[in-house]
């Protein structure tokens, strides 16, 4: 096991060493389950699909996501671990991955959980499971996109609730980045190839078509060059804000 | 062998270390003195590669901690201010990760952690949640990580802060035990430390060195050095005996005890013989009579002094 594994295990072992695993996964699945069937009218539709369940995720992810990665520096900042970690003979990109797949298995996890709900829908009638296998993997790599905002958002800062709040903002630019709402502020002057730029950049471009089974290898690519996009740019807000 | 050369460590305007140059051998154990925001725990960050340096080089054996940081880091072992550690997880836990961190597998790990555990008496503790220990067996811990990996470099800031008599004196002996064939720095303000486990003092202010030395020859700067202390039984002009001997070169009487002078020798040179000389000759009426090595704290107050009433 190479230094990532080990800070990897650290880390995912420390989340179930709390509460904190826990319940954030009761809530997510409370959630989901609320969203799914009061809101999402799941019974009423008749249909035997999961629509109802995954166009929540992104509204849903936009409050849960940020609580799990506010911590994963801002709390190394605070209490100085910060500075045992990176005096270890580790590399800083082993510490910044290790650390968000971490966070990211854990909303993994607490995706799986909700499989009583894929069991239901298959009780109930016969879904295409090929699309609710996409579906999925295409929410967590969204909750991914999510994480890897606040993995650098919580390397900005030593408080986590400065964390939570950049982040929830910044998510939320980010849901909203295709929709009607923001596409129209747009003036007509503004060029038509930087709206459609912007637009896609929005997650809920990218996630609605995942959400309804259309496994487009662009999408998984645009969540997959965020990440990284994400972070590197922690890796780089660590570097120069370690010292404060 | 840890070279530092011209380091200099600047945040925005500020200078935190100035042009900073010296060398540590192996076997010596290295004081590094100074009044609270001198830089000696800024130093102590550019030299473990948490800090980056402005300017200048730190290379510990030949391996430069910018260049190539991970090969310099694994001679190091390090206890950072404060002796932070991931309060959630056992002692154990913790260890086992560093041990982990630091190369050890299978077998090795628990050998080696046994070995720390014992080295640093952590026994009694190790199931517990690092959050719920005393600062004692937390720095504890701190240092169990320190030396897992038999480190050649040992950097230990402040390891006996905030520790009660016994736990200092546990940790100083341990240091002196680590000490034979390794590079030990420790930062410190409590200078008793520098003569009970330092074979070498470095004392900075304002980011630049302002004495380096032996403990002894540090206190060979002191004008107390060599200076004999009295303490008389009544009052006695005893100032009035020494006005014509030229070896003295003034003499300070003790505003809290009672009858007690401290005559003070010209440049530091021996004058016991000669006083007590005089002592007989002239009858003091002697209850106590001894001679000062010098004090370190009168050195450090100094050295350090001036460079603060800069500002």
């Amino acid at each position: 096991m190479g230094n990532l594994g080990i800070i990897f295990k650290r880390e995912l072992l420390a989340y179930f060493a709390t509460p904190l695993a826990y319940i954030f996964i009761v809530i997510f699945l409370i959630s989901n389950g609320i969203f799914t069937f009061d809101l999402g009218g799941f019974y009423l539709r008749g249909q035997a699909d999961l629509l109802p369940f995954f166009s929540f995720h992104p509204w849903l992810y936009l409050f849960m996501v940020p609580a799990i990665a506010m911590n994963l520096w801002a709390d190394e900042r605070k209490t100085g671990t910060i500075e045992l970690l990176l005096t270890l003979p580790i590399k800083l990109s082993d510490a910044v991955i290790g650390k968000y797949l971490a966070a990211w298995v854990l909303t993994g996890i607490a995706l799986l959980l909700t499989f009583p709900i894929w069991i239901t829908v298959n009780y109930l009638g016969d879904p295409d499971n090929g699309v609710i296998l996409a579906a999925y993997i295409g929410s967590w790599f969204m909750a991914g996109g999510f994480l890897a905002i606040g993995s650098c958002m919580s390397a900005c800062t030593k408080n986590s609730v400065i964390a939570f709040i950049l982040t929830v903002s910044l998510c939320f630019l980010f849901v909203i980045m295709g929709s009607p709402i923001l596409l129209d502020v747009f003036p007509d002057w503004v060029p038509q190839i930087v709206v459609d730029a912007f637009s896609a950049m929005g997650f809920l471009t990218h996630f609605d078509s995942i959400a309804k089974g259309v496994l487009d290898i662009r999408d998984f690519l645009f969540f997959s060059v965020f990440i990284a996009a994400w972070l590197l740019a922690s890796a780089i807000v660590i570097e120069i804000k370690k010292a404060n | 062998m840890i070279e530092i050369r011209n380091l200099t460590k600047k945040f925005d305007q500020f200078t935190a270390i100035d042009d900073l140059s010296f060398n540590v051998k192996e076997g010596e154990v290295l004081g590094f003195l100074g009044p609270n925001g001198a830089g000696k725990s800024t130093t102590m960050k550019v030299i473990t590669g948490f800090l980056s340096p402005t300017a200048g080089s730190v290379i510990i054996d030949g391996y430069d901690i910018t260049k190539n940081p991970i090969e310099a880091k694994s001679l190091i072992g390090y206890l950072p201010e404060g002796a932070p550690c991931y309060g959630d997880m056992t002692t154990i836990d913790f260890l086992n990760f560093i041990a982990k961190v630091r190369g050890y597998r299978g077998d090795a790990i628990r050998e080696r952690v046994q070995y720390v555990v014992d080295e640093v008496d952590l026994s009694s503790v190790c199931q517990q949640t690092i959050d719920t220990l005393s600062k004692g067996f937390r720095r504890r811990v701190g240092l169990a990580q320190a030396i897992m990996h038999d480190p050649k470099v040992l950097i230990l800031d402040e390891p006996t802060d905030g520790l009660d008599p016994n736990q200092k004196h546990h940790v100083r002996k341990l240091i002196k035990s680590l000490s034979r064939d390794k590079i030990v720095v420790i930062s410190t303000h409590i200078l008793e430390e520098v003569t009970a486990v330092c074979t070498r003092a470095i004392i900075i202010a304002k980011g630049k060195i302002v004495a380096d030395g032996t403990p002894s020859e540090l206190e060979a700067q002191s004008k107390y050095h060599h200076a004999v202390s009295v303490r008389l039984t009544d009052d006695y002009d005893l100032a009035a005996d020494l006005v014509d001997v030229p070896e003295v070169i003034s003499v300070e009487k003790d505003s809290e005890v009672e009858h007690t002078f401290t005559i003070l020798a010209r440049e530091g040179k021996p004058i016991f013989s000669r006083i007590s000389e005089i002592a007989q000759s002239k009858q003091w009426p002697v209850t106590e009579f001894h001679v000062s090595r010098g004090e370190l704290e009168d050195v450090f107050r100094n050295v350090t002094q001036p460079a603060e009433g800069v500002q």
